[in-house]
């Protein structure tokens, strides 16, 4: 590492170790990171917004190529700032009910073609006698059963009741698939902190 | 009338985007490319809303609150320090300070700020997965064998890898697509909802 | 306090220290832990190893520093796979944190194997809303990004010159922690119907089996082990394989905690009958 990265990777070691003071109790050192990767984050994404969408979106079509139908969406955009006017915050349901109608209109179908249709089409699969059919076999009887759980229209009681005990079963044995992984995925967050600060430090005072 | 043109608005972009995907026709991609325009360059321009909101917010805490001063106040400077340092689209580029900032100073504090929840999740697994009825018998059990399978133990890892892998794609797989289609469902009945004026909360009030 | 009162309350900076010192014990003793590699994740190994030189695949790096931990390692493996191969990849991001991220991982892969910018990779930078973006994508890569990250136009970049959509690539990988995957499944799968493979955190990676199975998506690496498997099979060595020792001690301690409270919670049981 040379000087400056060192000073670098000096800055982001402190600043590791200012969120990692939060663990022993909230304190000043923690309150100063936050704060600051608070308003950095945001002037990143305020300037990234700028130079690859805004420029790219609005001021190149509208200012160099000429492409005026560029100007009625960019109205709409702007109406949206009547928010903050009582007196006028009324015009920025225009561009959110178009923003609501194409969105919804567009995600109808691929709700339905995805969660539904694909899912459905993938649980109907031909019986086979073998490990694969058995687990096919598995798979229909536990989505079905997580189905029956939750239909509450019928009162949970009898075989009605034990199949919709089968599918809480299923929807624990997923949730805990999920916690075990989660695991996993918090340490992995830890890992790669703790081991920028190890060469950080091998770095600095050598191994 | 305020309130009507929005909901008609919302009635015909709707019918006509739900008919588009059913009719794939030059006129209707036409349709659905200049639909999807807009509503991002629509987008866009609403994006400063959310910036201009929280400095104003970080900006009034300064003035009215003398004892987080000093802290709104390292927030407005992290933000003034990021605009200037990105003005020009060059400094989108590695090695510019403005990149540098992003990568050791934004990287460094978002990534520590979730690793703290690897300790949270220690914490929440001991008190939490305690065997008390059948459920949290699954629950536990089924994460116990999932976290083993990081810890080698020779020849009992492979039975361990071997039902994992089923443990995820039988019972975890049915009880996430049970979940799924359950979600498909409510999204499709809230889009019709919104769609025939049922649902009108995101309207806010007069 | 009986002996499983206390298996019942430790307090929890003692949880916090002794998980400390767990994942600081492969830092200071070094040790191997063999990884085994899952069908799914090699199915997207394969899926890129088979295409042709000069072949156009798509990298998603929709994610920000909060999961670079997990999904950076596969960024990596995937890129030094595409150039390895002398495949060229179409790179653009879909999180407003993603867009330093993809531009380290893509220059300081690309400068290993002098690959250039234009010619054989192109990154089209970050553009809001995931689900918009995806579906305009779809129409042609020039509505969404007229313009590539560094302010070139589409149009003159020689790599993107026949590429308008999905349909010009082979496929397309999104390493994701968020909504950007369950997007890229319902509008870019569901409407485009293009080769789609996901790499996702360990929180969301449960999530994804069904769709792994009704054939929505053809492959699905999961958080660092997953980019574990993936840097095995690329022999990449990079973060994925190196956190696998980290991940086996806080692992066994945490197990360890669990064992612990659950003795503590039967010997309490028996003691009050």
């Amino acid at each position: 590492m040379t000087t400056v990265e060192l000073l670098w990777n000096g800055l982001a070691a402190f600043l590791t170790l200012c969120i990692f003071s939060f663990l022993y109790k909230d304190n000043p050192f923690y309150k100063f990171a936050e704060q600051l990767v608070a308003g950095v984050a945001l002037g990143y994404w305020t300037m990234l917004l700028y130079h690859t969408t805004f420029t790219d979106k609005v001021l190149i079509p509208i200012f160099q190529q000429g492409k005026l139908h560029y100007i009625l969406p960019t109205i709409m955009g702007i109406m949206m700032w009547t928010r903050f006017s009582k007196k006028l915050a009324y015009l920025s349901r225009i561009a959110i009910a178009f923003y609501i109608g194409v969105g919804t209109g567009v995600a109808l179908p691929l709700y339905m073609y995805n969660y539904v249709f694909r899912q459905l089409q993938a649980t109907v699969v031909p019986l086979q006698f073998s490990w694969l059919g058995l687990n096919s076999l598995l798979m229909v009887s536990f989505v079905t059963c997580t189905l029956f759980y939750f239909f509450f229209s019928k009162e949970h009681k009898g075989t009605f009741g034990g199949l919709s005990k089968v599918g809480i079963y299923t929807l624990m044995a997923g949730f805990g698939a999920s916690f075990g992984l989660t695991v996993m995925g918090r340490v992995a967050l830890l890992v790669q902190r703790i081991i920028f600060l190890r060469e950080y430090f091998i770095a600095l005072f050598g191994s | 009338m305020r309130r009507q043109i929005p909901l008609y608005i919302v009635l015909v972009c709707g019918i006509v985007f739900v008919i588009q995907f059913f009719i794939p026709s030059h006129e209707s991609e036409f349709i659905f490319e200049y639909g999807q325009d807009w509503v991002m360059v629509i987008g866009i321009l609403a994006l400063p809303l959310g910036i201009w909101s929280y400095l104003r917010k970080t900006w009034l805490t300064a003035v009215k609150k003398p004892k987080e001063r000093f802290f709104a106040g390292v927030s407005l400077f992290g933000f003034a320090i990021m605009m200037l340092t990105g003005l020009k689209r060059e400094s989108l580029m590695a090695g510019s300070l403005y990149m540098e900032l992003f990568e050791y100073v934004l990287i460094p504090i978002q990534a520590t700020i979730f690793s703290l929840l690897a300790f949270y999740i220690a914490s929440a697994a001991y008190r939490a997965f305690r065997a008390r009825s059948v459920i949290a018998t699954m629950l536990l059990g089924t994460a116990f064998i999932v976290m083993l399978r990081l810890i080698p133990l020779g020849p009992i890892s492979d039975v361990n890898q071997a039902l994992v892998g089923w443990i995820l794609s039988v019972p975890n797989m049915a009880a996430k697509r049970g979940l799924l289609i359950g979600i498909g469902l409510g999204a499709i009945a809230t889009c019709i909802k919104i769609i025939l004026g049922i649902e009108r909360t995101y309207l806010g009030r007069d | 306090m009986k002996w499983h009162e206390k298996m019942l309350n430790i307090d929890r900076r003692w949880i916090y220290l002794i998980l400390g010192v767990a994942v600081i014990v492969p830092a200071v003793v070094s040790f191997h832990v063999p990884v085994n590699v899952t069908p799914e994740v090699r199915r997207v190994y394969d899926f890129i190893e088979d295409l042709k030189p000069g072949d156009i695949f798509y990298v998603g790096i929709d994610y920000d520093p909060a999961s670079l931990a997990e999904l950076h390692p596969m960024a990596y493996a995937i890129l030094d796979q595409c150039f390895r191969k002398d495949i060229k990849p179409v790179v653009a991001t879909l999180s407003q944190f993603g867009a330093g991220m993809a531009e380290q991982v893509l220059s300081e892969v690309a400068a290993e194997y002098g690959k250039e910018s234009g010619i054989d990779y192109c990154y089209l930078g970050y553009k809001p809303y995931p689900a918009i973006t995806i579906m305009l994508m779809g129409v042609d890569f020039r509505v969404p990004f007229p313009q590539d990250y560094y302010g070139t136009p589409i149009d003159s970049i020689p790599m993107m010159r026949y590429v308008h959509n999905f349909d010009d690539l082979k496929g397309v990988i999104s390493l994701s922690a968020g909504t950007s995957s369950e997007f890229w499944i319902i509008y870019g799968y569901g409407r485009y119907f293009m080769p789609l493979a996901l790499g996702v955190t360990g929180v969301m990676a449960a999530d994804y089996y069904p769709y792994l199975q009704s054939g929505q998506i053809f492959g699905l690496i999961s958080g660092i082990k997953g980019a574990a498997e993936y840097e095995a099979l690329t022999e990449y060595k990079g973060e994925g394989l190196k956190s696998i020792p980290y991940q086996t001690t806080t692992h066994v301690v945490i197990l360890a905690f669990i064992i612990v409270s659950n003795i503590g919670y039967f010997a309490s049981r028996r003691s009050k009958k």
